[in-house]
């Protein structure tokens, strides 16, 4: 495509996040340079809800395009890319989404667990995976999944987070590689 | 955890054996799907597993049932039942007539909160909803009409948001069951397994409802599914989606123009 420009560099980042971890976002956000040789990807615990205000508020605060992903849309590098409410996010090999409305997993749809173990088997060494704030055990086994597939597991520092236990529990589950605050999630993307 | 390989050789088992053909299906959500119930009825090998499944004719049936995602709700996105009740419903209320299919149907909850809109229009004694489903265990329970009470309050609550202004425990008898809906509902319902990998057309519809079934279909597939749909309608039919999919850079796009904000097309051409 010609209007897309930047190569790929092949890497994903996906950020997981509950409770507490909204906050979070919009510091980092607006720090992510633009343009981006990668994508990222958010999964948050939110209410079921159809609306796009989510994409809109961080798409107010980045010159990275934020888009809520539709079923079988392709990664892209330099987009931001949100999980929409009430589905699972899976990645699929051929590095595209794919949406799936089966049963809810650690209570979660959609669940940070699903995300990052299938990108894990879509990505590999090229996925990190970021867990914020959250009140859940959700993301602790992605974590560890990722990781034996060879990827980057970076984790909010759960003394800096609103709701420390989901950092908590994926640091007690998983050799984490990196244990961050919010000054250095933004050093570290922007080094990716 | 069951290889990638592995799968294959399933796949390719479930088609030969039993014409089953899951080899377009999204591999991401089937993958876990498989893992899921091998884990859950407590296999621990492959081998174990497969020949489970080619040599065990009633295990077939849980396979496909568990594999295949039958989670459903009843006026699940209450924004797309209103659009139905203000814009869709009152145009099919022209016709003598008025034929719906619910393709992938699941357990029925969609077509029930069909059917309770058609009652509220006053169009249900002149509309017959086809509802079909791959799995004839779950047509089993959408025929039964019996929904767990535990969901009630939930379902009441989109209905009201749908627009829904009857008293909505009306629709339906509670007892030690569930919440059995009327058989005034049930009446115009008919059943039968369909399955839109290999099987046609069977009629023609003024609306087609297939909402989170080609999420869990590949691209191929899903270009399949939107010709038999499309090859199943007449000029200025409906044709409903979930909320995230969609038939942008689909071959029969041009064929369909977008109503409103919902993912609701009507075929122009």
């Amino acid at each position: 495509m010609e209007k897309n420009k930047i190569i790929h560099n092949g890497k994903i980042v996906v950020i997981g996040g509950s409770a507490g971890s909204l906050e979070v976002l919009l510091q980092l956000i607006p720090e992510i340079k633009y343009p981006l040789s990668f994508a990222i990807i958010i999964v948050l615990h939110r209410k079921n809800s159809a609306d796009s205000s989510l994409a809109d508020l961080l798409a107010a605060k980045t010159k990275i395009p934020v888009t809520e992903i539709e079923d079988k849309e392709p990664v892209l590098a330099n987009h931001i890319y949100l999980a929409p409410g009430d589905y699972h996010l899976l990645f699929e090999k051929n590095k595209t989404f794919s949406l799936d409305f089966s049963e809810k997993v650690n209570y979660s749809r959609p669940s940070i667990d699903v995300a990052f173990e299938t990108a894990a088997d879509a990505f590999g060494a090229d996925l990190t995976c970021l867990l914020l704030s959250g009140a859940n055990a959700d993301g602790s086994a992605g974590t560890r999944h990722a990781k034996n597939s060879g990827g980057t597991v970076a984790v909010q520092n759960p003394e800096t987070a609103g709701s420390p236990q989901m950092p908590s529990l994926a640091i007690q589950h998983t050799k984490v590689d990196l244990i961050l605050n919010v000054d250095q999630m933004i050093t570290f993307i922007n080094a990716l | 955890m069951i290889t990638d390989n592995e799968i294959g050789i399933l796949l390719n088992d479930l088609l030969e054996s039993y014409g089953y053909d899951f080899n377009y299906y999204s591999k991401a959500s089937l993958t876990r799907r498989i893992n899921r119930l091998f884990t859950l009825d407590k296999f621990t090998d492959f081998a174990t597993f497969r020949v489970h499944l080619l040599s065990d004719n009633n295990y077939i049936k849980r396979f496909v049932e568990e594999i295949t995602v039958n989670v459903t709700e009843m006026f699940r996105d209450s924004s797309f039942y209103k659009a139905l009740r203000t814009d869709i419903l009152p145009v099919l209320g022209t016709h003598p007539f008025i034929r719906i299919w619910h393709a992938g149907c699941s357990t029925g909850e969609e077509v029930y909160s069909m059917a309770i809109l058609l009652h509220e229009a006053g169009l249900l004694h002149k509309s017959l909803l086809y509802a079909t489903d791959i799995n004839p265990g779950v047509l089993e329970k959408a025929k039964s009409g019996i929904f767990p009470l535990g969901n009630m309050k939930s379902y009441s609550e989109n209905y009201i948001a749908s627009g829904g202004i009857d008293d909505f425990s009306s629709y339906y008898t509670a007892n030690y069951e569930g919440g059995k809906f009327n058989q005034e509902l049930r009446e115009k319902m008919i059943y039968s397994t369909h399955n839109l990998v290999s099987d046609r057309s069977f009629n023609e519809f003024h609306l087609i409802v297939c909402r989170n079934v080609l999420i869990y279909f590949d691209k191929e597939l899903q270009e399949r599914v939107f010709t038999l749909f499309d090859g199943s309608m007449g000029k200025l039919a409906y044709l409903a989606l979930g909320s995230k999919e969609t038939i942008k850079f689909s071959d029969i796009q041009d064929k369909f123009t977008q109503v409103g904000k919902e993912k609701v097309w009507r075929k122009i051409k």
